[in-house]
């Protein structure tokens, strides 16, 4: 009779009834909004960029990053900087060019320039500043702290948040996992953006990104096509997935799905989609695996897909190819989103070619199954316009089950990221 | 090897196709469009900050080969293609249609687009662009062997997906 809270706070858990609710005002309110860019992105650590995107000195990519307009670059010694993209003078963007290569960075508003390590490097009129005026101290301001882990570059605004290493804690190990899949451990963000806005709260995204529960679905045209291609995605009797998989909790509010594969992976599963003539490179990136890493850590790497959540946002799914997405909210109800794919830099054209064709059929703007995952989404909001009336999103699938037990169509791994928020921004009022 | 373009083709014929490709697209008859393709065709959106990427190398938004294009209409003409379900209206507007060259039985095709995106509780969206076109004379009839929808904003944004065919 009384399965649903009468309680007011955002995330409401109930460990002896087996119960987890959260309310919707956390999907529409402008006013939770401003608390999360303040208690949340202001706080963790927030994936900025990877290496592979500043390949030579000077290299710069300008992108916002926790709402701030950064310029993600390398230096002239080859340093990478997250610096923010604000005039010291009067505040204008020093660059506002989306990449490039840059001697210095030059405000067209005044004419100040800075080095790309963003040292102030020039002011016209310079004699008209008195004794005080420091071009030493008046550079480009960097983000408080820039760490990477793997070439996966993150700031933090908190100047005393704990190390990115820490932080990322068991997502540590499922980054690895991706990265392994190079012979020398150095994977590349390949040329083409993907930047597309969703009209639905940012948190909904996080949640669709690792839940496997909608997958017949929402996915069944995809599935389809992989079904016409020759690949079995038939379940076995009982199961929602063709393989049965399951939802981690990595700490921190990290979370991913870790499942046996069945749907191919250009390192390294052969499936039919990929054409006979591929076969064979395939078993050759699946021996180098086999000798780098031996067989139980290649088969770990190889025969496994997970959908990987660094808190807050950012995502990176190893399924049918490797995307890298983050996403931002700009309201309550529109978030931006940027995809890219990620490879090995050994790769020849041909396994690059079969990674983004794999890419493409799934994921992104153009897939067989992004642009439903959006449409779900925008659904979702649509509905949360009567979030009086209906206030609660279940999300208690697998409660019910031991920890070890959390299937990827369980929520299990998805309360991981509720739980972490609401600790994070504590009481409703 | 460049021959007299009006020895094989007049724009006229260039639009008649391309006028009726936008007809076919826009009321949704998608099989009878895929006969305005040859065999091998392919579709090419390419990724708005790489507008001139090469689908091997880049990721794109879209990259289909005949075998992927033909599924994808399969998909959506399928109810649960939910992006496409129910079906938006579309409006297309081809202007600016140029000839810019024939290389053996090739004959290169430029022209604009704005295609007005219509939804049940959406947004209007417009998409602007051009299109590079392939084409090439199968049985007397002409058809097109590659279509690029090369857009003009420069980034997706509010256009959001491009899950009908631009
Ligand atoms: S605002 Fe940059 S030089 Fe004045
Ligand atoms: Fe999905």
């Amino acid at each position: 009779m009384n399965y649903q809270p009468s309680s007011h706070d955002f995330v409401v858990e109930n460990r002896e009834q087996k119960t987890f609710f959260v309310n919707r005002e956390v999907f529409v309110s402008a006013d939770v909004l401003e608390r999360e860019q303040r208690a949340v992105f202001d706080h963790c650590w927030i994936y900025v960029g990877h290496a592979s995107e500043l390949k030579n000195p000077g290299d710069f990519k300008t992108r916002p990053v926790a709402g701030r307009p950064i310029i993600f670059c390398r230096d002239r010694e080859g340093a990478v900087h997250a610096l923010i993209n604000c005039c010291r003078h009067r505040g204008a963007l020093v660059c506002r060019e989306r990449e490039g290569n840059a001697r210095q960075f030059y405000c067209m508003y005044h004419g100040w320039t800075y080095h790309p390590d963003g040292r102030l490097k020039s002011v016209p009129g310079a004699d008209a500043y008195g004794a005080a005026f420091d071009t030493g101290e008046m550079g480009l301001v960097a983000v408080p702290r820039l760490e990477a882990y793997r070439d996966f570059y993150f700031a933090n605004f908190d100047r005393d948040a704990v190390d990115l290493g820490s932080y990322l804690g068991g997502a540590k190990e499922y980054i690895d996992l991706v990265v392994d899949q190079s012979p020398s451990g150095k994977m590349q963000i390949v040329s083409g953006t993907q930047e597309y806005d969703i009209r639905a709260n940012w948190k909904l995204l996080v949640e669709n990104s690792v839940d496997d529960y909608h997958l017949i679905s929402t996915h069944s045209t995809w599935l389809n096509y992989m079904r016409n291609s020759g690949v079995n995605v038939t379940p076995p009797k009982g199961e929602l997935l063709p393989t049965r998989g399951f939802g981690r909790d990595l700490g921190n509010g990290h979370l991913t799905t870790d499942n046996p594969n069945y749907r191919g992976r250009p390192v390294a599963r052969w499936i039919s989609v990929y054409g006979e003539d591929a076969k064979a490179d395939i078993d050759a990136i699946r021996n180098e695996l086999v000798s780098r890493l031996g067989s139980a850590r290649a088969a770990r790497v190889a025969d496994t897909n997970r959908n990987l959540c660094i808190f807050p946002n950012l995502v990176i799914n190893d399924g049918s190819s490797v995307t890298v997405r983050h996403f931002y909210p700009i309201a309550p109800d529109r978030m931006h989103v940027t995809a890219w794919a990620l490879g090995p830099v050994e790769e020849t054209e041909a396994q690059r070619a079969r990674r983004l064709h794999a890419f493409l059929t799934f994921y992104g703007p153009g897939g067989f199954a992004t642009p439903d995952d959006v449409a779900a989404l925008e659904a979702a909001q649509l509905g949360f316009a009567a979030w009086r009336e209906v206030p609660w999103s279940d999300l208690s699938r697998g409660m019910a089950k031991a920890p070890d037990q959390q299937l990827a169509t369980d929520e299990g791994h998805l309360r991981v990221f509720w739980r972490k928020w609401s600790e994070l921004m504590g009481a409703r009022v | 090897m460049n021959e007299i373009v009006g020895a094989t083709v007049s724009r006229a014929e260039v639009e008649d196709l391309l006028y009726r490709e936008a007809d076919l697209l826009d009321s949704w008859r998608l099989d009878d469009w895929l006969k305005l393709l040859t065999d091998d065709a392919a579709y090419y959106v390419p990724p708005n900050d790489k507008p001139d990427a090469d689908p091997r190398f880049a990721l794109f938004t879209i990259a289909d080969d005949m075998v992927r294009l033909r599924e994808r209409i399969i998909r959506l003409k399928d109810p649960n293609c939910h992006a496409e379900y129910p079906l938006s209206r579309t409006r297309r507007l081809i202007s600016n249609v140029r000839i810019t060259g024939v290389d053996g039985d090739v004959i290169a095709v430029v022209a604009n687009f704005i295609v007005h995106r219509f939804r049940h509780n959406d947004l209007q969206r417009v998409f602007v662009g051009h299109y590079r076109y392939k084409l090439r004379r199968q049985g007397g009839q002409l058809k097109i062997a590659e279509r690029r929808a090369i857009l003009d904003a420069e980034e997706l944004g509010l256009l959001g997906s491009v899950s009908f065919i631009l």
